[in-house]
């Protein structure tokens, strides 16, 4: 096996995993939470794939688990090894660009630490927080003083 | 007791630490449909689900020191109360809103401490699991703090009942700084902290919060409680009844 086919077979994977989405946020892949730390498919033998959880307790990890080995499964690599990542430990400054525009596209306020939070909305600036837990354990929800529509808004980690 | 073995020590330690979160989860959990408004019914179960995620990671590392079959099922669903070792202030019950916010916020900045001094262990695994653990306990404080102010500087009955919850919990506190001879030998090497070490730092974080909230420090007074060796108070029985009881009637379902 050579350097270069175990580059394009991990390549293939990472696209792969590109098209699995979180079931709780299903307009973000799974690659684009961050929270696909590596993939390495050095020799004979399945891919090994570690994933980290958002938080300890997200009810979604069991089911990305099983979405990702699905995935896999259907592209014929039916024999991936999925590990857990607890270090370093996740963050939402993970959150790839593409994954902010999902996000607001979405209507949930993307994380940005120290600037004001923004209605996903109308762009305003003007709004408040209404609990520090909102519909997933990593988001918050804020209500908009200026469309007064309520939205949830990715926690800063 | 005896000195404990340093691998005896080190898989003890780690359950106390899954026992008291699993307990805490489930309280909050007995919140879910009953909170006083949807967005802490929400909040609640946010934070029982956390907690339930840490003690999954620390059963799951008590399980592999064991190196026995017991699974983390086996240590949540199969032992019986004596075989516990939470913290006897996670295992409260529930007796308003007040005890539930007072019993997190004093269970909150002791894990900041906790956490912070495990994240430095030479322990590997409990460095990346207190790591991972560190930011969410930091933001559990911001919840429990918040509503500490809000009902203790609020209204005269919101403050006389964050005020007996208080002086019905703060009995319990002395618990988590009580050093056994489990955390002496851990402590020598570098593992877990010297649990009298983090006594002054909680203090300097709960006080402000005290004095925010317009409530008294009550006095310090004798502890008659060991839940982390195993001695519980009448409160923790029942909950264990109800969280295991699916799972002991019903061996190795699945759904």
């Amino acid at each position: 096996m050579t350097v270069a086919a175990d580059a394009s077979r991990e390549a293939e994977i990472w696209r792969l995993l590109a098209e699995v989405h979180d079931p709780e946020l299903p307009v973000v892949s799974v690659v684009d939470l961050g929270i696909i730390r590596h993939v390495r498919w050095p020799g004979p033998g399945g891919p090994s794939i570690g994933i980290t959880p958002t938080y300890c307790g997200c009810p979604a990890t069991e089911a990305i688990r099983a979405a990702v080995q699905s995935k896999l499964a259907a592209a014929g690599i039916r024999d991936a090894r999925i590990e857990t990542v607890l270090s370093p430990p996740w963050s939402s400054a993970w959150l790839t660009p593409a994954a902010h525009r999902a996000l607001k596209a979405h209507g949930i306020a993307p994380p940005q630490p120290g600037a004001a939070v923004r209605c996903p909305r109308c762009d305003s600036d003007a709004t408040e927080l209404v609990s520090e837990f909102g519909a997933t354990p990593c988001q918050a929800h804020y209500r908009c003083t200026a469309c007064l529509e309520p939205f949830d808004r990715f926690k800063c980690t | 007791m005896s000195t404990p073995t340093l691998a005896a020590a080190r898989t003890a330690c780690v359950l106390r630490l899954a026992d008291t979160n699993l307990v805490l989860a489930q309280r909050l959990g007995e919140w879910i449909g009953h909170a006083p408004a949807l967005e802490e019914d929400l909040g609640l179960a946010n934070l029982a689900l956390d907690h339930l995620g840490q003690a999954r990671l620390f059963y799951g590392y008590a399980a592999e020191l064991e190196g026995g079959n017991r699974s983390e099922d086996d240590f949540a669903f199969l032992r019986d109360e004596s075989a516990f070792v939470n913290l006897a202030l996670a295992e409260q019950p529930n007796t308003d809103f007040a005890f539930a916010i007072v019993r997190q916020l004093l269970i909150d900045a002791y894990q900041l401490e906790l956490y912070a001094a495990l994240e430095r262990s030479s322990d590997e695994r409990l460095a990346q699991i207190a790591a991972k653990a560190l930011p969410e306990v930091r933001y559990h404080l911001r919840y429990s703090s918040g509503w500490a102010v809000r009902l203790g500087d609020g209204t005269p009955e919101s403050q006389r009942r964050m005020q007996v919850a208080l002086e019905a919990l703060w009995r319990f506190t002395p618990e988590l700084f009580a050093c056994d001879a489990i955390e002496q030998v851990l402590a020598a090497q570098s593992i877990a902290p010297d649990p009298a070490a983090l006594e002054s730092r909680w203090s300097a974080s709960i006080d402000p919060i005290l004095a925010r909230a317009t409530l008294q420090r009550p006095a310090d007074a004798s502890y008659p409680w060991y839940g982390k060796c195993g001695v519980h108070t009448e409160h923790l029985g029942p909950l264990l009844a109800q969280m295991q009881h699916l799972h002991r009637a019903h061996p190795g379902a699945r759904w």
